[in-house]
């Protein structure tokens, strides 16, 4: 196996990590309209991700780092390229950032409402957008020969790609659903199952379309296999969240997005961005690579970080492992 | 193409505003994550209320500060590859190299442990919860390493060879990019300039409550026990972000000065052009205030000291330093074109230099004098003496304080000093960056050359339009947050944790779940 396949799974695994991780963290930010019923159900959901959200961003800023040293075409071409999209998603990311930070830091209704629709509307956007890219990626955007981006942003709105954002928000919302389920206690935890019970059927048959078309336009058999394992986690996981099992269901709901990123990247390689213009033009994990010498001295950094950051992130899981609930909400402090 | 809306000019804008803004964030955290740790090592070491208060009162501070400096430094990670596409590809063999160990060693490492420390104060033994916050610290000074590596790559590129085919940089040794002069003179210099700014900040909210207090006891209250811990945890801070202010001033200027030895060796033409230097000279004047006409390219008025910009890049009175005349002309020889082609803008990188130093050192300068005057015992007659919960006397001789008018002013200086290192790390980028024009990596790749080629101009002026605009508004939530929150002061009520949580334990955080203790409300929350 040559190194820049390494690193291609490597990226898939960053990316992987993201969406299991922001995902229900997305999934949070949108539940806390569609599920809380006042602020201390909201601020009860805000608080399971409370301690963590900003550690599970970090895999983002990774996943786009780690593809400019590895990658450094895929870099240039995909950013550039979708200029606008990613614009939406950073200036979401921010204004959510500082939103979790700062809604708690003034004893002041609109103050509080205000942040808490930045919040919603933060987590909607980016859920959705990622679905977009994703989509786009797989399934190739205009490319030129010196690898740049030809195409409109409104080539990036395809029919395929808006069912690819479709299954993002779904899923990820879904598995917020499950995660609030596993993190919260009382009236709100049950809700929290049935609305994971609705929305994970929606989600099911938006997957199933979405990854069946991928599968149809650029699948293989090994992209096959990863599809069938997506769409049985999750059929799995809504039976177990049907019948209360919220561990299980969480884990499961998880391994249905490691598939479906599987599925993703196993019908994209070898290329890394299939140019939709010309295929002899696709970028691909040759020709978009770093040096073998770069690539060597990352492996050896991935290698040894990698393990570190889930062994100390799984640890701070553990230390907040604690359900919340209504009661545990303070009044308005002064923090 | 109009060069006021050629794509470099957008992007360099972009970049500018954005990354200007974003360092204004950085420097505070790095500091305040050490502050913070070191006062919350005190509490966990002598147990002493005052630095419970001071740790709480500096965090909270220090949390709003980094919710800004995270979010934006979001932005960084991609902006390359959307409007600098050209470049990316060009250098991400070497460049990508440290900014993916930046986020694998640095971010996890502070967004990680900044949650735990957060929301940690009932669920972790103290001893952990403070490591948590060193573990911040070290975060943050790894992270700045690694991007100022990235960043003295640019300044002057190292450790690669250009390859055969697809012309492009190539690594050859990440030792040297991480290890080269260009990097470590410029970490230590950044580093100390951080800690310098924060050490200012923390002077200028003690100084404003101190001398609150001051003038409360002026007007007749006598401090209550609220008012002296508040006074006590104040005076306590103060102390300490002299002592960092004098040892980090110190250090910026020695980084400062070695910086521009090494610079004026990897790029004469910056230094030339911070000083307004058209013309080689034997030995060279340092120039105190210029103006300078580019287009006759000489200064057309000048007040300057004999024989100093030898000394300051050679360490000798009368060696020669080239002049931006003779450098450019160099340039053009060996790169191609007009040697007008190779100067810098000359009015931003004469200035930018001045005011960085300017600011720099008047904030070093007022830190030096405050601990002199507020010194607690030492040299001071034993009736100038002042207690730990008392508003120190501005002393000037062991027996002589100063006057009213000037202890008003010192304080109030003291206030205003929080601003200046801002300032001055706002211009040392400028001054850095546009001293480097017209090269993106000096030497290898010129700037207009590194945008992105298929990005049009309503996309960057839609992205500038939209973050000037994001950015200016979260600026006045943050700085109205932080003024209510430092005008607040210490919380001297709270009282510090007296039972130590244990970690282990059937539900977390406290070690027996009987119902109570289960159900009792977070520490912290959102």
């Amino acid at each position: 196996m040559h190194l820049h396949d390494v690193w291609f799974v490597l990226i898939a695994v960053l990316w992987t990590g993201y969406f299991f991780l922001e995902g229900f963290d997305f999934g949070i930010g949108v539940l806390t309209k569609l599920l809380a019923r006042d602020e201390t159900e909201r601020r009860v959901l805000i608080n399971t991700i409370g301690p963590v959200w900003d550690g599970n961003e970090v895999w983002l800023l990774t996943a786009g780092g780690a593809t400019f040293a590895a990658f450094p075409d895929w870099y240039a071409t995909l950013f550039s390229g979708f200029y606008l999209p990613l614009l939406v998603i950073l200036v979401c990311l921010i204004v959510r950032g500082v939103a979790f930070e700062y809604r708690a830091k003034r004893d002041d209704e609109r103050w509080k409402r205000n942040w808490e629709h930045a919040i919603f509307y933060a987590s909607v956007l980016p859920a959705f957008l990622w679905g977009v890219a994703f989509a786009n990626i797989v399934r190739g955007v205009p490319i030129d020969a010196a690898k740049n981006f030809t195409g409109g942003v409104l080539d990036l709105f395809s029919p395929y790609a808006l069912l690819g954002g479709a299954v993002t928000f779904t899923l990820f919302t879904f598995h917020g659903a499950v995660f609030a389920a596993l993190k919260t206690l009382g009236d709100i935890r049950e809700r929290a199952r049935r609305t994971a019970g609705r929305l994970g059927l929606l989600t099911a048959v938006l997957a199933s379309a979405f990854l069946a078309w991928t599968q149809v336009h650029s699948g293989n058999p090994r992209s096959l296999g990863a599809l069938a394992v997506a769409v049985a986690a999750l059929i799995v996981a809504l039976l177990c969240n049907r019948s209360g099992r919220e561990g299980w269901a969480f884990a499961l709901s998880g391994v249905t997005i490691a598939a479906a990123v599987a599925t993703l990247f196993l019908a994209l390689f070898p290329d890394v961005m299939p140019s939709s213009t010309n295929p002899a033009w696709s970028l691909t994990v040759s020709n978009a690579s770093s040096s073998p010498y770069t690539l060597r001295i990352m492996t050896w950094v991935a290698g040894i970080a990698t393990p570190m950051v889930i062994a100390y992130q799984a640890w701070t899981y553990w230390v907040f492992r604690k359900r919340i609930g209504t009661h545990h909400i303070p009044g308005p402090a002064h923090h | 193409m109009d060069l006021a809306l050629a794509p470099e000019t957008l992007a360099r804008w972009q970049f500018g505003i954005t990354t200007v803004y974003h360092f204004l964030f950085v420097p505070l955290t790095i500091s305040l994550s050490a502050v913070t740790a070191g006062l919350e090592t005190a509490w966990v070491r002598t147990g002493k209320e005052k630095y419970f208060h001071a740790t709480k009162f500096w965090g909270k501070l220090f949390l709003i500060n980094i919710a800004m400096g995270v979010v934006t430094g979001i932005v960084q990670e991609f902006q390359f590859g959307m409007n600098w596409s050209s470049y990316s590809r060009f250098v991400g063999d070497v460049f990508g190299a440290p900014l993916a160990m930046e986020a694998l060693l640095a971010f996890f490492f502070e967004s990680t442990f900044i949650g735990l420390w957060i929301f940690g104060w009932d669920r972790l033994p103290k001893k952990i919860h403070c490591a948590c916050i060193w573990i911040v610290a070290v975060g943050t000074l790894l992270s700045a390493y690694f991007i100022l590596a990235a960043n003295s790559w640019m300044q002057h590129p190292n450790g690669y060879t250009i390859d055969p085919h697809t012309h492009r940089a190539r690594l050859t040794s990440i030792w040297t990019v991480l290890t080269q002069n260009t990097t470590l003179v410029q970490a230590f210099h950044t580093l100390t300039a951080s800690f310098l700014t924060g050490a200012a900040f923390v002077v200028g909210i003690a100084s404003y409550h101190l001398w609150r207090a001051k003038r409360a006891q002026a007007a007749g209250r006598t401090p209550d026990t609220r008012e002296r811990k508040k006074i006590g945890a104040m005076r306590s801070s103060l102390r300490t972000g002299l002592v960092i202010a004098v040892i980090a001033g110190m250090g910026t200027a020695i980084s400062g000065d070695t910086l521009g030895k090494v610079m004026f060796e990897q790029q004469p033409m910056k230094m030339a052009s911070a000083e307004a230097l058209w013309d080689t000279q034997t030995p060279a004047p340092f120039s105190v205030f210029a103006v300078g006409d580019v287009a006759q390219g000489h200064n057309s008025v000048e007040l300057s000291v004999p024989g100093l910009l030898s000394f300051l890049a050679h360490d000798d009175f009368t060696q020669s330093v080239p002049g931006i005349n003779n450098v450019a002309k160099a340039e053009a020889a060996k790169y191609g074109g007009q040697p007008k082609d190779y100067i810098p803008n000359i009015f931003v990188t004469f200035w930018g230099f001045r005011l960085m130093i300017g600011f720099g050192m008047t904030s070093f300068a007022a830190g030096a004098i405050g601990l002199w005057t507020t010194r607690r015992k030492r040299w001071l007659a034993p009736q100038m003496r002042t207690g730990e919960d008392e508003v120190p006397r501005l002393m000037l001789t062991p027996h002589r304080e100063m006057s009213t008018f000037f202890t008003k002013w010192s304080w109030r200086i003291g206030i205003l000093t929080m601003g200046f290192p801002l300032l001055a790390n706002s211009f040392g980028w400028i001054f850095t960056e546009m001293g480097r024009q017209p090269w993106v990596v000096y030497g290898l790749m010129k700037t207009r050359d590194a945008v992105s080629p298929g990005v049009g101009q309503a996309e960057v002026i839609t992205s500038i339009a939209v973050f000037t605009v994001l950015y200016a508004v979260l600026a006045l939530i943050e700085v109205r947050l932080m003024i209510q929150y430092a005008k607040a002061g210490p919380v001297v009520d709270e009282e510090p944790p007296t039972r130590d949580p244990r970690l282990r334990g059937p539900s977390g955080g406290d070690g027996d779940d009987t119902g109570a203790e289960a159900d009792k409300p977070l520490a912290f929350a959102y």
